[in-house]
């Protein structure tokens, strides 16, 4: 039996070098470019390949975030995505994981209705916001299972799969009952270019839009309920102290020299 | 009532703790003092009861313990059921989460459940005047971010090596309590764990690393990193550079594309310290740079630097230790 797959996608800044506004301790956006999120890249690669393994299948990207953004559902379908859909949504903080994963939540109810979804899929973080909750948001939103860290998807049917999850002392195995959400990480696969037929079908896709309004999300939700934690302010990093150079005739002398400091600083 | 008490999450592992649970202790302590409340901790596992005391005597006033074969392995549903059963029967304000792969997955289903407000992998977490403040950093901690809750539950999930783990005090006493559970339908199965082959140590729960990069020249070279790690009782890591050259495995990656570390102690040789290497490790405590370049960036952030070549330093740096510590220190 084929599966629905759909893949979910934010469009991030492609650097992490930011600087913030140190009146208002905000992140200063001026001037940033945005691309797919680095780890969504592993995620996409890994829907398409899904879809070669069960022929029939059809994989969709879904993004939410400001109009801008709606880019990153298009590069998905250069990537191989067979189509998409995007929540055009302004007013959301994409970088408020739990308002986020209910808007992305909304939106795959809305999709499970027309067509019934088989499984999610999710990169590791946000190269932004790099909170790596969203994906298991979305799953206890759906009430769906949902597992992080997955590293291969060994089988799957439409009814379930058997997915390894990397954990620090070594590798689980699991088997889940589908529909349910999978956070991948870059172990997976290794992502494909976009090719130029992709490019092509993502230059003319359509690409149903939503607001929040019609996925039934309410101002007073997102400034109430779904601002359960934020983000007050933001700053630098503490600089580091500086720095001691140990400074030796020989090299021999600076071997001692620094294993007298290490043990002076009780750090061995 | 208005929700208060904090709780520590207590996870098991292959039948163990967490090592990082007495991390949160540490942390929960000064919660609980702050706010004047005592501190609970919540212990899942197949057979949870035995780690009780040791949790009191480091620092938990009360002890839920959820014990059921259900809950051997990490499964997010059941795990959320059981944390968020106790949370809400006890009417507990702040849950502390260990930031490992099920902690964050258990974090992610209790917010939801109870519509908590969540703090993913905070390197601080206090309380304030104004409530409960987490800081976590975001962009791979080229800025640090102060959250603030809005929530009547408010979880955090804290960053493995963040806080120093809690000591046992002799005389400690504290109350444990059976929490009943009934895991009802399962829609995740367990199937296998497969460990990792190595017996070396978890580099995010590491005290001390030693890492190699490029400027070790060869493959070959990495033996010296081995055994300058060995002699201190340090975990091995490495450069980007060095994995995508294949001198040494996956798993040894510090950085935004490996692991995320912050020792007390962080040896770096030869890695010239790129970007994503330093988002990695720069809460490292104390980090010292050997390299021969002394202007590269990593000699600029370190608390120690040596300008030197690797091959010659080492086995003379090793010679000195194991003349002044004798054996190899356990890690």
């Amino acid at each position: 039996m084929p599966l629905n797959i759909i893949v979910c996608v934010k469009n991030t800044p492609t650097t992490n070098n930011v600087g913030v506004d140190s009146a208002t301790g905000k992140v200063k956006s001026a001037g940033l470019t945005y691309a797919m999120n680095p780890f969504d890249e592993y995620a996409v690669e890994e829907a398409v390949r899904l879809k070669e393994r069960v022929p029939g299948s059809t994989a969709t990207a879904l993004s939410a975030g400001p109009e801008s953004s709606e880019g990153v559902v298009r590069d998905a379908i250069a990537r191989g995505c067979d189509g998409a859909a995007f929540v055009s949504a302004a007013d959301l903080d994409v970088n408020n994981p739990f308002a986020t994963s209910y808007a992305l939540a909304q939106a795959i109810k809305k999709l499970n209705e027309q067509k019934p979804v088989n499984v999610v899929l999710f990169g590791k973080n946000s190269s932004d916001g790099n909170s790596g909750v969203v994906g298991a948001e979305v799953a206890a939103w759906l009430d769906w299972p949902g597992i992080i860290s997955v590293k291969k998807i060994d089988s799957i049917d439409e009814k379930s799969a058997t997915v390894w999850r990397m954990m620090e002392d070594g590798t689980d195995v699991i088997k889940t009952s589908l529909p349910a959400c999978l956070s991948t990480v870059k172990e997976i696969n290794e992502p494909r270019l976009p090719s130029l037929k992709g490019k092509m079908a993502a230059k003319k896709a359509a690409v149903p839009k939503w607001t929040l309004a019609d996925l039934g999300i309410k101002p007073e939700d997102l400034s109430g309920a779904l601002s359960a934690a934020v983000v007050a302010r933001s700053s630098p990093p503490p600089s580091r102290p500086a720095g001691v150079r140990v400074e030796g005739a020989s090299a021999a002398e600076k071997a001692r020299k620094l294993v007298d400091l290490l043990i002076e600083r009780k750090l061995i | 009532m208005a929700n208060q008490g904090t709780l520590v999450v207590a996870l098991t592992q292959r039948g163990r703790l967490l090592p990082s649970t007495y991390e949160l202790l540490t942390c929960g302590r000064a919660i609980a003092d702050a706010a004047k409340e005592p501190l609970a901790a919540v212990v899942l596992g197949a057979k949870a009861s035995q780690f009780a005391p040791d949790l009191i005597a480091r620092g938990a006033e009360k002890v839920f313990v959820v014990e059921h074969p259900a809950l051997e392995n990490f499964n997010d549903e059941l795990h959320a059921k059981a944390v968020g059963g106790v949370v809400a029967k006890e009417g507990l304000a702040r849950v502390l989460v260990p930031g490992s792969v099920a902690g964050k997955s258990l974090a992610a289903r209790l917010s939801v459940a109870l519509k908590a407000g969540l703090a993913a992998d905070a390197s601080q977490v206090h309380l304030n005047s104004s409530g409960l403040k987490a800081e976590r950093g975001q962009y791979s901690g080229n800025i640090v971010s102060e959250v603030e809750f809005r929530s009547p539950v408010q979880i955090a999930t804290v960053s493995p090596m963040a806080y120093p783990r809690a000591e046992a005090q002799a005389g400690r006493t504290g109350q444990t309590v059976a929490v009943p559970f009934e895991p009802g339908p399962a829609r995740i199965e367990f199937v296998s764990y497969q460990p990792e082959e190595s017996s070396e140590v978890d580099l995010t729960a590491a005290e001390r690393i030693v890492s190699g990069g490029r400027g070790l020249g060869t493959a070959e070279g990495f033996k010296l990193i081995r055994e300058f790690a060995q002699s201190i009782g340090a975990a091995v890591g490495a450069s980007r550079a060095v994995v995508d050259s294949g001198w040494i495995a996956y798993r040894h990656q510090v950085g935004l594309t490996g692991k995320s570390v912050r020792p007390k102690l962080y040896v770096a040789c030869g890695i010239s310290g790129q970007i994503q290497h330093l988002a990695g490790m720069s809460s490292s405590g104390t980090i010292v740079a050997i390299n021969t370049d002394a202007a590269c960036p990593m000699m600029e952030i370190a608390s120690i630097s040596v300008v030197g070549d690797l091959n010659e330093l080492i086995p003379l740096i090793v010679a000195e230790i194991k003349k002044r510590k004798g054996a190899p220190a356990a890690a």
